[in-house]
Order: structure tokens, then C-alpha cells, then sequence
């Protein structure tokens, strides 16, 4: 195992040690140590089934990770459901879980973030208000949407990706989780999400991304995990490496 | 209208513009029938039942129909929260009998009729939140769960009851059933205002969006932070507070407290919800498509005991008409 280096726990937006995820008898992964660093890009690669998802999920409290710590923005913070962790300022988009069919495509973009108007003790949703920001965010991102009323289960593959990016990106979190957001996405779509991912940075907005695409990666991203076979095995400087160390690294060939 | 068919969407960034279907668009569209299945129902069975026995349509005879279906109209908006999250309360009619039991013993025990109503509301409601959580918490399919408190609770009235009806002779329930302002009876307006609030409900709040999506995509709304399990238990929570409104509203009717269940309440609020196009998959329902649903059953019943057609043919109707609108409803995208 290369060395790890460590960074001092308040440059790491979110670190973990020690971390494990079993599902009955599959281990997904096994005592992970990674840290990313605040308002850089941290990419986590590996081949299909490394555990990267898993990892991701139980960062951000989708799964309650079987042992090991999680810290966030310095502090020991484990989030025991999602909600706690996008209270805190994450916001991830999801390999598989993103988009519900049947509300439309602002509804998806404001779930569980709705707007509301406060009537006496009561808080009625301001469709207006949500269905126009709806509209803005994603013209920001160049997202082409028939209608912000439209059910999203009629949407393309990557319609529906560039909506839960755009729900990551637009609601003002401290760190962006993002799991292959470009996998279903076209050239054009792809270079804008490669710039939104550029403008977070800009921002000093922290991003971790999982990705296939090792150019991708090294173009955007600041540091690189790699994982292998449940175990995070490296991590490299982006700008001190090649194309070919990665690849290697992934495949365990070095 | 002329709008042009449109293919290509928009590609303009962000585009504003709504593009909506033509008129001619929506009619050939079969998910358009499904989903105003229920709307289409009742005007059918009022056209038809309108010509071939112009009663029907008498003032006092429509007065007299909205009265009967207020209890199954409630129902249905307790059903379809629950169907909403893609669950089922098969304990909705028993619920229905614990509520009279308890507000027929706590009367007749003397406490004043409003503790009585209170009681069997919070008891009914209790039910509801048991079906929640041992749903939720423990694991167990809805209609395992609710079948179960279908029969214990059938079990808890008829010991509570001794197997024997209470009377309940209260004037403020009497004039709740028999009472009424401007065109309709008090129970009618009750039922208006159960409709109201579970539309603004539903529509208007986090809550009812929170609840499309635990229906929709229970993990994904998950991930993005909803309390599914919440939600679900108060979903059934909601069904069974409906039960408990429903209850005062028998009691006030028939005059006593039977312990006896009404299984064709069970069905008929499952029916009306099929009826009003919510999807038995969870993830999207209405207020006035099962309201309308459970208006339509009952100008069924009511228009069939107007032709003399004997109460024998009455459930064969009601089974065939909800036959044929799942039927109509496999095709709604
Ligand atoms: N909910 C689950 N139940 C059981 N096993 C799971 C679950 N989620 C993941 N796994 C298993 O954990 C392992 C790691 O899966 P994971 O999805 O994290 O891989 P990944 O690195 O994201 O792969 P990919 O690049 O294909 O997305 C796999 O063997 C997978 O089958
Ligand atoms: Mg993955």
C-alpha cells in the first residue's frame, strides 16, 4: 500500500478512518482512510465493484458504515441519515438513487428543500416561487427542459443526471459529492458539467468525484484515491501523475 | 386550438414555454381516461340513470345520495394516503367499528358525547400509528400488518361491546346527521371540508410532496434526506383518523354504536381510490379523483335501488365496474 499522506484535520472538509461496509456476507469495503481536502476536487477511481459508491453512501449517511470514523469540516461526524448530512452542507448525486418519477422536474429539484410560504401555523408550498428558480438553475447549467413541469419519469438518461447535478450544484452546499455524473451524458452535456465541476471549485465549494474517465479526472481534479477490490491501495497528486500510474494502480498492475 | 405537434423539445436553455397537448392530443390518449375515470363514471351512471329514472335527478334524491356516500368519501381520503406511499389499510372498516364501539361506551359511561368523539378519534388514529410503525419498525408487508389488526381489532370490539349495540342518544349527534346548512346536510359539509383539507394537503405542503416520493421511489427519497418511515407512519396515522371521523358520522346516522363490520366499506374506499386514479404502485394520487370515486359507487348503489334492481346485483356491479377501471388503468403512464 502506498503511503498515505495524512493532512492535518482542518484542511479536510471530510476525512474517515478505519472505515468498513459489509452487506450480509459481501464486503463492499474493508478499513478505508481518505480525506478530502477543503475547496479542492478529490476524485475517488476504481474498477466496477471496487466499493466506491459504498464508500460514497456511507459518507454521507445513506448507509451506516459497519465500523470506522467519518469526520466532517474537522469534527467527528457521522450522519446517521442523509438529511442530517445535507443539514450540514452536503449534497450528493447518487449513482442509482437520483430522480422521482412521478413529481416533476422542479418538485425533484427542490425535494425535501421546498419553499414555503408560512400562512399563520401553516406552510403551504410557493409552487411559483420554486417552478421559477427551478427554471433559473437550469439555465445556469445550459440543462435544455421542455418544462419544469414536466413528470421526469418522461425524461432521457441524461436529462434526468443533469437535473440531480443540477439540484447538487445549485443549493449552496460546502462540499458536492458527485457519483459518475457524467456516465450518461453527451459531449456537450459532459463539458458542461466539466465546467460547473471547474466553477464549484472556483467558488471554493469542495467537490469529490467518482469517475471512470481518467482524463476527466486528471483535468479536474486536485488529488486522486484509487480503490481496489474494497480497499483504498493509493493516492496520488493529479498533477504528478500519468494516465498510465492510474491505470496501473487500478488494475493493481504496478 | 392549433397548436402545431410539437416532437422536438424545446431547445432553447431553460426554456420557459409549457408546451401542452392539444385537445384532440388528450382524447385519444388512453392515460387521460384512466385518469379521469372516476369523472367520466359518474357522468355516465347520472346520464344514464338520469333517463331511465328521472327521480334520480330530483333534488331530494341527489341530497339523499350525497348524504349516503359522505362515510365512504372520508374513507377514501384515508385510503388514498395510504395508497399514496404504495402501502394498503385493510383494517380501515374495523377501524370504523372501534371507533362507534368506544364512542358508544365512553357516552354511555357517562363522560358527555364530545369525550366520546374525541376518544374514538385518538383510538382509531392509535390504530392507524400501530399499522405505521409495525410496518416501518418491524418489516412486515402492509396487508399482513393491517389484515392482522383487521381481526384483532374485530376481536378488541366484540369483547369491549360484549357483542351487543350501544345506543347513543345524543342530540348534538342527532342533529350532526340531521341537520343542515344551505343545500347540504352537516355530514355532507364534513365530508367537503375532509376533502379540502387532504387536497391542501397533499398538494400544497412538504408533507404531501414528501409522500408522492416515499410512494414513488422510497430509496431515493431516502438519500435525499426524507424520514420514509415517518412519513409512512403518518400516512396510516391519517387513514386511520378518517376511520375515526367516519365512525361519528355512522354513529350519528344509525343511532347506536354496532359492533359489527361493514366489509363493503373496505372495498368500496379501495375501489373509489382505483376509481379515482391513484396508482395502486404509490407515487401519485389526487383528492377529488377517489372523493368522485366514492361519489360514483354510491349513485351505483343508490340508482340501482331506484330501478328496483335487487340488492343481490348491488356488490356484481361494483366488482365489475372496479374490474374494468383497472383495466382502463394499466394504461396510465
Ligand atoms: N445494497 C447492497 N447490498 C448488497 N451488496 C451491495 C450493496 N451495495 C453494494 N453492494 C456490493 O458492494 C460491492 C461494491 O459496490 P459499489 O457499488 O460500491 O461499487 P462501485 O465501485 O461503485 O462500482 P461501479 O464502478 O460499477 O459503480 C459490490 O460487490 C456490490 O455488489
Ligand atoms: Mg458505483
Amino acid at each position: 500500500m502506498s503511503a498515505v499522506d495524512r493532512i492535518p484535520p482542518s484542511e479536510a472538509i471530510l476525512a474517515c478512518d478505519g472505515l468498513s461496509k459489509h452487506f450480509g456476507g459481501i464486503r463492499a469495503f474493508t478499513d478505508v482512510a481518505f480525506q478530502a481536502r477543503r475547496g479542492e476536487v478529490t476524485a475517488v477511481i476504481g474498477d466496477n465493484g471496487a466499493g466506491k459508491s459504498t464508500l460514497i453512501r456511507c459518507l454521507v449517511g445513506v448507509h451506516v458504515p459497519d465500523a470506522g470514523r467519518i469526520f466532517f469540516d474537522g469534527r467527528p461526524h457521522p450522519f446517521a441519515n442523509p438529511d442530517e448530512a445535507r443539514k450540514a452542507g452536503i449534497e450528493t448525486v447518487h449513482q442509482n438513487l437520483a430522480l422521482i418519477d412521478e413529481l416533476t422536474v422542479a418538485q425533484n429539484l427542490f425535494l425535501n428543500r421546498e419553499i414555503v410560504r408560512r400562512i399563520g401555523p401553516f406552510a403551504l408550498l410557493d409552487r411559483a416561487a420554486m417552478k421559477q428558480r427551478a427554471r433559473a438553475m437550469l439555465s445556469r447549467l445550459s440543462i435544455n427542459m421542455p418544462s419544469v413541469n414536466q413528470r421526469v419519469r418522461r425524461l432521457s438518461g441524461g436529462q434526468r443526471q443533469a437535473i440531480s447535478i443540477c439540484r447538487a450544484a445549485g443549493s449552496g452546499a460546502k462540499l458536492v459529492v458527485m457519483d459518475e455524473p457524467t456516465a450518461a451524458l453527451g459531449v456537450q452535456e459532459t463539458a458542461n458539467v466539466e465546467a460547473l465541476i471547474r466553477r464549484l471549485r472556483e467558488q471554493e465549494v469542495s467537490v469529490i468525484l467518482v469517475s471512470h474517465n481518467f482524463d476527466q479526472v486528471r483535468r479536474l481534479s486536485d488529488q486522486i484515491w484509487v480503490m481496489r477490490a474494497g480497499r483504498m491501495v493509493a493516492t496520488v497528486r493529479s498533477s504528478q501523475t500519468t494516465g498510465n500510474e492510474l491505470v496501473a494502480l487500478v488494475t493493481g498492475a504496478a | 386550438m392549433s397548436t402545431p405537434e410539437q416532437n422536438a423539445p424545446v431547445h432553447t436553455a431553460g426554456a420557459a414555454e409549457e408546451s401542452r397537448p392539444s385537445l384532440s392530443a388528450l382524447l385519444l390518449d388512453p392515460s387521460f381516461w384512466a385518469d379521469w375515470a372516476s369523472v367520466v363514471g359518474l357522468v355516465g351512471l347520472v346520464i344514464v340513470f338520469g333517463i331511465s329514472q328521472p327521480i334520480f335527478l330530483s333534488i331530494a334524491n341527489l341530497q339523499a345520495l350525497l348524504l349516503a356516500a359522505t362515510i365512504l368519501v372520508v374513507l377514501s381520503i384515508g385510503q388514498t394516503f395510504v395508497v399514496a406511499t404504495a402501502g394498503i389499510d385493510l383494517s380501515l372498516a374495523a377501524a370504523v367499528m372501534l371507533g362507534a364501539i368506544i364512542l358508544g361506551l365512553v357516552n354511555a359511561a357517562g363522560y358527555g358525547i364530545f369525550l366520546a368523539c374525541v376518544l374514538a378519534v385518538a383510538a382509531t388514529s392509535a390504530v392507524g400509528f400501530l399499522n405505521g410503525v409495525l410496518i416501518t419498525a418491524g418489516k412486515i408487508p402492509d396487508f399482513v400488518v393491517t389484515l392482522g389488526t383487521l381481526s384483532g381489532i374485530t376481536g378488541l370490539g366484540l369483547i369491549l361491546s360484549g357483542g351487543e349495540p350501544t345506543m347513543v342518544g345524543s342530540t348534538f349527534l342527532l342533529r350532526l346527521a340531521s341537520g343542515s346548512f344551505g343545500p347540504f346536510g352537516y355530514p355532507v359539509w364534513v365530508a367537503i371540508a375532509a376533502v379540502i383539507v387532504a387536497h391542501i394537503a397533499l398538494y400544497h405542503t412538504r408533507f404531501g410532496v414528501h409522500l408522492l416520493a416515499t410512494g414513488g421511489q422510497v430509496e431515493s427519497a431516502g438519500a435525499l434526506g426524507i424520514r420514509t418511515n415517518r412519513v409512512k407512519i403518518a400516512a396510516y396515522t391519517i387513514s386511520g383518523f378518517c376511520a375515526g371521523i367516519a365512525s361519528l358520522l355512522l354513529v350519528a346516522r344509525i343511532g347506536s354504536a354496532e359492533p359489527q363490520i361493514n366489509t363493503s366499506l373496505l372495498l368500496n374506499s379501495v375501489a373509489a381510490v382505483v376509481l379515482g386514479g391513484v396508482s395502486l404502485f404509490g407515487g401519485r394520487a389526487s383528492i377529488l379523483g377517489p372523493a368522485i370515486g366514492a361519489l360514483m359507487l354510491t349513485a351505483l348503489v343508490n340508482g340501482l335501488t331506484l330501478l328496483s334492481v335487487s340488492a343481490f346485483y348491488q356488490p356484481l356491479a361494483v366488482g365489475a365496474i372496479v374490474v374494468l377501471a383497472a383495466l382502463i388503468m394499466r394504461y396510465q403512464k
